[in-house]
């Protein structure tokens, strides 16, 4: 009776995961006749008496707070919308885009054009996920050159790594600017491609590797090995 | 009076399966994908979504919508070229199949939206429906779509006298009974039962037990396959 | 997405997989991946491009204009399965131009001789269905189509024809080859920015001004020529184009 998982262990759909009513079945689990059962690949995780899985796989679900990566997809008279790998777009309306007053009827493009990149933050998301944006806020702001990298978003905690940890190892080792939206589109900035790259290949490492054990040691390893390989240049 | 059948034309005892190999991660663009072999019927499935529903008078505002569409090579059949595009044949099974996941996949999280299944056969040797099945199982798995069970599917069937398990091409072939069942992991519930033949009603009892040992089987391989990509031990 | 990104990088002879703008990504070839339903079959892996081939024969009724000789039919399917992009977007390329250039490829070097598909002048030929299917578009199917279509044709056996029925008996295959004369094979080279490149992803096909795909022969002579894209080329870039494609040709024959 009780839990039948450990912490972190690996579940998967329709595996029975605790017996009995001694715990709560949380996110992506059911309670069954007299058990509780996950309905995703992913990691037990036991807070207390409740009980949830965070997926290992899976679009991005948009929600209210996530700071995102998002490309200009289209504009009206009033509003942008935003690609940020949903099944719907978002979108920016006028007061959330900038500070400035803009005219009724003036271009929008002037402040964001067709295929431009953005991070902004989600302000609301419907029931049927209308999804509201701002670029207003502390970081939000259009994303100028780089290149994006795409990861599976339920790995995007690790990429960050405790207080941003993992993150900063890579941008230190590499010399470049890394921006993570929790929807898995990754912006890399920075002087050389060779660098860039370098990057890229860590975070698609992590991706790969995301449920292994010691990841920040093999992504040390990783970006050590090659560091003075390339000529890069020291800036800031 | 029906002839006996007294030995599986390959040898196989009546409720034993042919082998069976699954792989996840066989189409690394889709979302979720996933292959299943039964035998030499090789079975392809990999799924995108949840994404934009077009047209979009089909969307639900409650839901997403699971859609599925199966589909044989060219040279996959036994025999002649099998003409490309949708067959009479190919719409019911992706109905069957739509209904045979409608008990465990659950898109209340994503409204709107579709999730799209593709089913390709490279390979047939009958038991076609069931392999789709099976792969579509994993690859949605591998999606992340939330599923509140595994659904394992055998073809079951009826060859002269005997009932057997996984029937092969030539056993069909025989005037054999087909009967594919698919079954949920937990509960062994029905979620897919189609038949054409004369059968009894006791016979079907019997089917149906023995189909619930042979897709107990199926889950086997197809957990394997999930914990080969994802990791952690079987339970 | 990384458009200018990717365009920027090629200016500078690189790639975002670190690889040469001359240099293929890593090549598969399989043989007999359906060898109980096909007469020939072939998977071809460029990269994580996937591409499956399949040859089945019939028997029908000759041309006219050509009594004792058989003939060979190419379908490219492009698969929703293959692309998240199939349903949204236009799609980068054509399946009917990819058939025809495989099929031209084949056809126009002779590199399977019609008349040895004649059963019966006049009444019976052989008619050989070869049937392409991507199924991971990673970029580049019109190299990977033409390679999955010479590679499923080397796998192919005839089966076996029973003439007093009028039937092919399709369980039954014999031990006769399709007889290949030639060996023709598709490279496409791109241009980007003035530069040349070849094997793009399908994140570098977006950037592409225009493509040569072209079929070589052993002998390095060509054998079909396909020039798309928007942008036009000069006779300096076509006659590179080509001297890149036959140098490419020779790895990539010896993979098969």
């Amino acid at each position: 009776m009780g839990l039948l998982v450990s912490e972190k262990d690996i579940v998967i759909p329709g595996q029975i995961i605790a017996d009995g009513m001694d715990y709560l079945p949380a996110m992506n689990t059911y309670r069954g006749e007299n058990n509780i059962i996950s309905t995703r690949v992913g990691l037990i995780r036991v807070v207390g008496r409740s009980i949830k899985v965070i997926p290992l796989s899976g679009r991005y679900i948009p929600k209210a707070g996530d700071t995102v990566i998002g490309r200009i997809t289209a504009m009206s008279t009033a509003s942008w919308f935003v690609d940020i790998g949903y099944a719907s777009e978002a979108g920016i309306s006028l007061k959330d885009a900038t500070s400035e007053f803009i005219e009724r009827g003036a271009d929008l493009s002037q402040y964001f054009d067709f295929d431009e990149l953005v991070v902004a933050k989600i302000t609301n998301v419907t029931k049927t996920r209308l999804i509201d944006l701002t670029v207003k806020g502390p970081g939000l702001r259009k994303l100028v050159g780089g290149r994006i990298v795409k990861i599976t978003s339920t790995k995007v905690p690790r990429v960050i790594g405790k207080q941003g940890s993992m993150i900063s190892v890579i941008k230190n080792a590499t010399n470049t600017r890394i921006i993570v939206g929790q929807n898995g589109w990754v912006w890399i900035s920075g002087e050389s491609p060779e660098e860039i790259q370098r990057a890229a290949d860590a975070i698609q490492m992590i991706e790969r590797e995301a449920h292994t054990e010691g990841l920040t040691d093999k992504v040390e390893k990783f970006l050590g090995g090659k560091k003075n390989d390339s000529n890069i240049q020291e800036e800031n | 009076m029906t002839a006996t059948y007294k030995k599986r034309t390959d040898g196989r005892a009546f409720d034993e399966p042919r082998p069976m190999e699954a792989k996840l991660g066989v189409v690394p663009r889709a979302d979720g994908s996933a292959m299943f072999k039964a035998g030499k019927s090789v079975a392809i499935a990999a799924v995108h979504g949840p994404r934009q529903l077009n047209p979009a008078f089909m969307r639900n505002p409650k839901k997403g919508v699971l859609r599925v569409n199966y589909n044989m090579m060219a040279f996959s059949g036994s025999g002649e070229r099998v003409r490309p595009g949708p067959s009479r044949r190919s719409k019911e099974i992706n109905l069957v199949i739509e209904k045979a996941f409608a008990p465990v996949v659950d898109l209340s999280e994503v409204p709107n939206t579709a999730v799209d299944v593709y089913i390709e056969l490279l390979q047939t040797d009958a038991g076609t429906r069931c392999a789709a099945i099976n792969a579509t199982a994993l690859a949605l798995a591998d999606a992340g779509i939330s599923m509140k069970d595994i659904i394992s599917a055998m073809a079951m069937g009826k060859v002269h006298d005997k009932i057997c398990v996984d029937l092969t091409k030539e056993e069909e072939d025989m005037e054999a009974v087909d009967i594919p069942v698919a079954m949920m992991g937990n509960s062994g519930k029905v979620t897919l039962l189609q038949m054409d033949g004369i059968i009894s009603r006791e016979e079907i009892k019997e089917i149906l037990k023995k189909a619930r040992e042979a897709t107990l089987k199926v889950k086997e391989v197809q957990e394997k396959a999930i914990r080969e990509k994802y990791g952690g031990q079987n339970e | 997405m990384n458009e200018d990104y990717i365009r920027n990088l090629i200016k500078n002879h690189k790639r975002l997989d670190n690889r040469k703008l001359d240099e293929h990504r890593p090549i598969k070839i399989e043989y007999g991946i359906s060898s109980k339903s096909a007469e020939g079959s072939s998977r071809v892996r460029i990269g994580n491009t996937e591409v499956v081939c399949g040859v089945k024969f019939d028997v029908g009724e000759p041309f006219p204009d050509k009594p004792d000789e058989g003939t060979i039919m190419v379908n490219v399917e492009l698969l929703p399965l293959s692309s998240p992009e199939f349903e949204s977007g236009p799609p980068r390329v054509d399946s009917i131009e990819l058939a025809r250039v495989v099929d031209r490829g084949i056809r126009e070097s002779k590199a399977i001789d019609f008349k040895k598909l004649c059963i019966k002048a006049g009444e019976k030929v052989w008619l050989v269905f070869i049937d392409i299917y991507p199924i991971n578009d990673n970029g580049n199917l019109f190299d990977a189509a033409s390679l999955a279509a010479l590679a499923a044709l080397k796998d192919t056996k005839y089966p076996k024809y029973d003439e007093k029925a009028e039937k092919i008996i399709y369980e039954e295959r014999t031990k006769n080859p399709l007889q290949l004369e030639k060996h023709p094979l598709a490279v496409t080279v791109n241009k980007v920015n003035g530069n040349f490149l070849l094997d793009p992803t399908d994140e570098e096909e977006n950037v592409i001004d225009s493509r040569l795909t072209i079929a070589i022969l052993e002998d390095n002579t060509l054998s079909a020529l396909q020039k798309g894209g928007d942008e036009a080329l000069t006779p300096e870039d076509i006659d590179k184009m080509i001297e890149m494609a036959q140098k490419a040709a020779k790895t990539l024959r010896g993979k098969i």
